[in-house]
């Protein structure tokens, strides 16, 4: 197995596209060494891209932030602006693994992993968040949640690596959350995992709503009609109850060892409630 | 929270009772103390082993050809390598374990019976060349339909695991083969007539699935065998006498051949009391003339060690309604995993132990499946049959409107109890835990939303067996003590205090090491909560020699008869008439005059330790249910145990917070997932769910003692029982939470929701 | 395929040694630099046996490759007691008994130390939630939750 760390993404995307066998980004490593070790992938190159700048740096853009895709966790908890503007996000990113795991695990790296349960995504495409992919080709954005189209299958060609991701700016009374249920308090993968960002009017009642859901698809959801359920509400009983039930008709789960089915269907409704309350109390502050 | 260490106040001795540092703390917390896998010899190859990828499977055939030629391999084997086994019992730890299935169980022969069952190993220059080396290894199977569920193996049909296995136990012997090795039975009265007094009977089943002990350090040993047959084992066990035994049996040598020395070990729980890599690494390390090192992943720790049954039971109590049980009856189905061997027995003991019966039937099965042959988890078998019956016993308490503490005290075992599986009890304490368990603050706080509280009581009978201690008195004054039971979490500083309390020196002149198995005479291995009983026993009775042995020394120095001279407050005095004619002499100046005396001066304890008493427990468990997802969460525990005597108080309350973290994890999320292939789908932390230290809250403790009588400072073994009440605890909590009686474990939350949620429908839930 | 030649400073010590790729900083801790005391018990990040700091912060050393470890500063369980004197955590892990068998004990204290590091005075959950990675299986936690907190006051003077 090769190894390069260049420090510039052109060096990085050119590794990647030339290369015949499989290579692999590496940024944190926290699934990629897992995944060597069990057998599950033998990649020939493996590009170490925390080197370039771009990918390890969050700069206010465009009133938003860029994030680089290579940030790890706890770097992101540590921005003095990024957790008040964006909680729910930087929440769910540190809610990967544990302290260890945070210390190095990234965003782009639980994008790219592919899995349907990974716990930054929901929050990233709830936000509206992009993906500014870099490739031979050049450059292009795609939401989030046009990434991932199945388990560890990506919408990126080959030599395409996700760069950073660019965060819009936030709207006034907007407040995201994300929320997941694991059988333990932590260190467990999501069962469900639920990214709520909502907009309110100067009256409370909420103008735009964005509801993912992680862990009951082959990849992330975006939930329109969850979403639907709340917009021009103020979120009382009734718009809960329906965000609910159109949250829970949106899984299309499997019964796998950490939860069956049926389980994932009714607590996707529980956790879509909760975190739009979570969402609702951030949007009334700001 | 924030209290300083306190030492137990009732305290009557100088050292016993009170919490020193221990002597091996500052290696463990600078990362000196060298483990299993810390070890290296010069030369050493590395060794890996190839594993079935079926749960059943003939061996039709094994090429190692073109393993034994990839440039780097200097040695192959399969079970060719060792010869077969006749069929033997004998003991381990708590359990009984047969040559026969030792030598298939740790390379196979005719065939696979488990998913990771090793079928042949490797020993190459580096790991990378090892793991090409199992690769090209060619295995011909004849894969077989398999079973993993108890109750399915044991029905007629079932797959058949040993074509010669008929039912030991049963009159007429069957003339079929099954899965079902052994049937035993204890009854004490007659539960028909007991049953008939009743008030009210309950009868209720349970199913457990398989959990593992979960220690975090991997099986690691490094063998080396010389030209001339002499063979030296690094290794993590808790105990090496055994893995000498076990590895001569199976290598054919003769017992002195091996020296085995024990490395510090990161836990075992019983999970460390058998062989799995060392005979390997010692007939690789033959073959190649090279040391081998062999440390197992924690997929083939999960895949191929040994965990614990999983079970199904069945429970029926009578009772009258001033709470008095009339009848006990349970059957108790256990699986062993590949060969026979489940603690069905031990199970079948303790079921109705802490109770005083006069009617009790108990049935257990020792049943075979195709997993990883069992091997024994703190209190084999206990957790499981108690689980259920604390469950029925509160489950009575409920329907007769008794509190639940109060209904066990109305039945509790006392001295003289006769238990249904035999003897008489001696003093016990499970009075003292209930009384103590109903005054405990814990009793009383009242419980908030969704939160529920359960209490369950627990025994385990605990052993001595054989035990050798030597205690050197130096030229210096200071004292060597080695004892032979590996030191698993704080035996060291229990020796060294007890050893001090007899000499009345200070802790820092002992200093206990754990010896290898050339420099002491036999010792068993750490388990049946006995090193600290027996170990300490041994300990005291060469303290007692030492101290005999300076007072004859001085005598003769006196001229004066042996018996006149005594040894008190720490030096060697002239006694009564004689007292104040010659000046005391301390150790050190009986260590002065040794030689001229006679010689060294040490104690050579080598005993039979008995007279190990039980230890019985009464835990309270408060859960807090969330009745959207069905999560149970643990949020108060106390948990209340009989020691007879603390030695070291903090490393007694750190048994019982162990054995109550295993215990919630056995009851919460703790479970071996398996595809309908047989293949396990969970062999690491991630989805085998141990409690991380954010699930838990502080596990307050309350030391009773009850001493022991007949150990010299009253003690009792304390591993074991904290694991056994847990489970009913935190179901008893549940059930009073929720309305809700869980009868099958672990309670995840898909399945708390499930029932809940058909408990509402029919208004019967209480969230 | 060439081993890589990785410098790097390990306890304040200059260290170098050659690995190959797909070795973990784990591996060439243990078997190159003979530093035995970060464990290995499970190798998927799910046990924190293995927890160290790169350049401050807390990883785990079996997720990353020896080779990403040059140039770094590392910090291993070897490299907490000042000479012969404990580290506060050290000393009160043993006063409070919060250690039984002690192969999560480096883990432990390695992460605790990077915790009071951050938060000097961390509340009991935030103990829980810091050390939610690193499993132990003879102690409960009690005692090392209790450890982590009164070496705390110790370290604050309190």
């Amino acid at each position: 197995m090769r190894y390069e760390a260049p420090n510039s993404l052109d060096q990085a995307v050119a590794l990647l596209a030339h290369e015949p066998g499989e290579a692999r980004a590496l940024a944190g490593g926290t699934d990629l060494l897992v995944q060597m070790r069990t057998d599950l992938i033998d990649p020939v190159l493996v590009v170490d891209i925390k080197g370039i700048a771009e990918l390890r740096q969050i700069t206010e853009e465009a009133g938003g932030f860029r994030v680089g895709a290579a940030v790890t966790g706890a770097e992101l908890k540590e921005h003095p602006k990024l957790k008040s503007v964006w909680p729910g996000i930087v929440e769910a990113a540190n809610l990967i693994g544990s302290t260890q795991i945070q210390g190095r695990a990234t965003m782009g790296g639980n994008l790219c992993n592919g899995s349907p349960a990974a716990d930054s995504v929901p929050a990233l495409i709830a936000a509206g968040a992009k993906a500014s992919i870099a490739g031979p080709k050049g450059r292009r954005e795609v939401p989030v949640e046009d990434v991932m189209i199945g388990p560890r299958k990506l919408s990126l060609a080959k030599g395409e690596i996700v760069a950073s991701f660019l965060l819009r700016p936030r709207p006034a009374h907007t407040g995201d959350a994300y929320l997941r249920f694991i059988p333990r308090t932590e260190m467990d993968i999501a069962v469900v995992g639920c990214g709520v960002c909502l907009t309110l009017d100067g009256r409370g009642k909420c103008t735009a709503a964005r509801v993912s859901l992680g862990a009951v698809a082959d990849r992330p959801l975006l939930v329109a009609p969850a979403a639907h359920a709340l917009i021009g509400t103020p979120l009382d009983e009734a718009a809960l109850q329906k965000l609910a039930a159109a949250a829970s008709a949106a899984c299309r789960p499997i019964d796998d060892k950490r939860g069956t089915k049926d389980y994932r269907i009714k607590v996707a409704g529980v956790l879509a409630r909760r975190a739009a309350l979570i969402a609702l109390e951030r949007a009334r502050k700001v | 929270m924030q209290e300083k260490v306190k030492d137990t106040p009732s305290s009557e001795f100088q050292y016993v009772g009170h919490r020193p540092d221990r002597p091996d703390g500052v290696d463990k917390v600078t990362g000196r103390a060298k483990f299993g896998a810390d070890f290296a010899m010069s030369g050493q190859l590395v060794g890996k082993v190839l594993r079935s990828p079926y749960a059943h499977a003939r061996i039709r055939a094994i090429d190692t050809g073109a393993a034994e030629r990839l440039p780097g391999v200097k040695a192959v084997i399969t079970a060719a390598d060792f010869k077969d086994q006749p069929s033997e019992f004998i003991p381990a730890g708590e359990m009984m374990i047969n040559y026969r299935d030792v030598v298939r169980n740790v390379m196979a022969r005719e065939k696979a019976l488990y998913e990771g069952h090793p079928i042949a190993a490797v020993a190459a220059t580096n790991a990378v060349i090892a793991k090409q080396a199992l690769k090209l290894i060619k295995v011909d199977y004849e894969v077989l339909p398999h079973v993993i569920d108890v109750v399915e193996a044991m029905q007629p049909g079932a797959p058949i695991l040993h074509e010669d296995m008929y039912t030991a136990g049963v009159d007429p012997a069957p003339k079929t083969p099954s899965n079902i090795a052994k049937r035993l039975e204890f009854v004490l009265g007659d539960v028909a007539a007991g049953f008939k007094l009743a008030d009210v009977v309950v009868e209720r089943e349970f199913t457990t699935k398989p959990v593992h002990q979960g220690y975090i350090e991997p099986h690691a040993c490094v063998a080396s065998v010389s030209e001339d047959g002499q063979a030296d084992v690094w290794v993590t066990t808790q105990g090496h006498w055994i893995v000498r035994a076990h590895c001569a049996r199976l290598l054919g040598w003769d017992v002195n051949k091996i020296r085995v020395i024990s490395s510090e070990i990161g836990g075992g729980f019983g999970g460390k009391t058998v062989v799995y890599l060392e005979p390997l690494a010692l007939a690789l390390a033959k073959k190649a003339r090279r040391p081998v090192k062999m440390v197992m992943t924690r997929e083939e720790v999960f895949r191929a060690s040994g965990p614990t049954s999983g079970a199904h039971v069945r429970v029926k109590i009578g009772a009258r309604k001033d709470g008095r049980i009339v009848a006990a009856e349970a059957e108790l189905k256990y699986q062993a995993g590949a060969f026979a061997g489940s603690p069905v027995q031990p199970g079948a003991m303790c079921a109705y132990a802490p109770y005083d019966l006069e009617h009790v039937r108990v049935v257990g099965y020792d049943v075979v499946t195709n997993r990883p042959k069992v091997a024994a988890y703190r209190a084999p078998g206990g957790p499981i049959s108690e689980f259920a019956v604390e469950s029925v016993i509160d489950e009575i308490a409920d329907k007769l409107g008794i509190d639940p503490i109060e209904m066990r005290l109305r039945n509790a075992a006392k001295q003289g109890t006769k238990a249904a599986y035999g003897p008489k009890f001696g003093p016990i304490g499970m009075v003292e835990t209930l009384e103590a368990a109903k005054a405990h603050a814990h009793w009383r706080t009242p419980l908030e939303k969704h939160q529920g509280r359960g209490v369950a009581s627990g025994f385990w009978f605990n052993i001595g067996g054989e035990t050798s201690v030597s205690l050197s008195l130096n030229e210096d004054g200071t004292l060597s003590l080695t004892a032979g039971t590996p030191d698993i979490g704080g035996l060291r500083a229990s020796l060294c205090m007890m050893a001090a309390e007899e000499l009345k020196v200070p802790l820092d002149k002992i200093r206990v090491q754990i010896g290898d198995t050339g420099q002491l005479g036999y010792n068993f291995l750490t388990g049946g909560s006995r090193a600290t009983f027996s170990s300490g026993m041994a300990t005291v009775q060469a303290a007692r020699e030492v101290m005999k042995e300076a007072c004859k020394r001085a005598a003769k120095l006196w001229e004066l008869p042996e018996d006149a001279v005594e040894y008190k407050d720490g030096a060697v005095r002239p006694a009564g008439p004689n007292a104040g004619k010659h000046n005391p002499m301390s150790l050190k100046e009986i260590a002065g005059i040794a030689g001229k005396t006679g010689g060294p001066i040490a104690g050579y304890a080598r005993i039979n330790a008995a007279g190990a008493a039980p230890s019985l427990a009464t835990h309270i468990c408060d859960v807090e249910v969330d009745p959207d997802t069905g999560k149970v969460s643990v949020v108060r525990y106390t948990a209340i145990q009989d020691a007879g005597r603390a030695i070291h108080p903090s490393y007694v309350e750190g048994q019982y917070q162990g054995g109550v973290a295993q215990g919630i994890g056995w009851a919460l999320n703790e479970e071996y997932i398996y595809d309908d292939d047989g293949k396990l789908q969970n062999p690491g932390f991630l989805d085998y769910r141990v409690p991380v230290a954010s699930d838990l809250p502080m596990i307050d403790t309350v030391i009773v003692e009850v001493p022991n009588p007949r150990h010299p400072y009253g003690v009792r073994g304390v591993g074991e029982t904290p694991i056994v009440p847990p489970m009913a605890a935190v179901a008893n909590a549940v059930a009073n939470a929720t309305g809700v009686r869980f009868t099958e474990l672990p309670m995840s939350p898909p399945k708390v929701l499930k029932a809940l949620d058909a408990a509402r429908a029919k208004g019967a839930a209480k969230i | 395929m060439a081993k890589h030649h990785v410098t790097a400073t390990v306890n304040g010590d200059a260290v170098e040694f050659l690995c190959d790729t797909q070795e973990t900083l784990l591996d060439c801790l243990r078997d190159q630099l003979g530093l035995t005391g970060t464990k290995e018990g499970c190798s998927t990040g799910d046990c924190g046996a293995c927890s160290v700091t790169v350049n401050g912060r807390l990883v785990c050393s079996c997720l990353m490759l020896a080779v990403e470890a040059g140039g770094t500063s590392i910090g291993t369980i070897e490299g907490i007691a000042r000479g012969n004197e404990l580290h506060p955590l050290q000393r009160k892990f043993i006063e409070h008994a919060a250690l039984q068998c002690g192969i999560c004990t480096p883990g432990f204290l390695v992460a605790a130390k990077s915790l009071l590091e951050k938060e000097p005075n961390p509340s009991e959950t935030q103990v829980r939630f810091w050390l939610a990675g690193n499993l132990c299986r003879c102690t409960g936690y009690d005692k090392i939750v209790r450890a982590v907190l009164d070496a705390a006051a110790e370290m604050r003077g309190a």
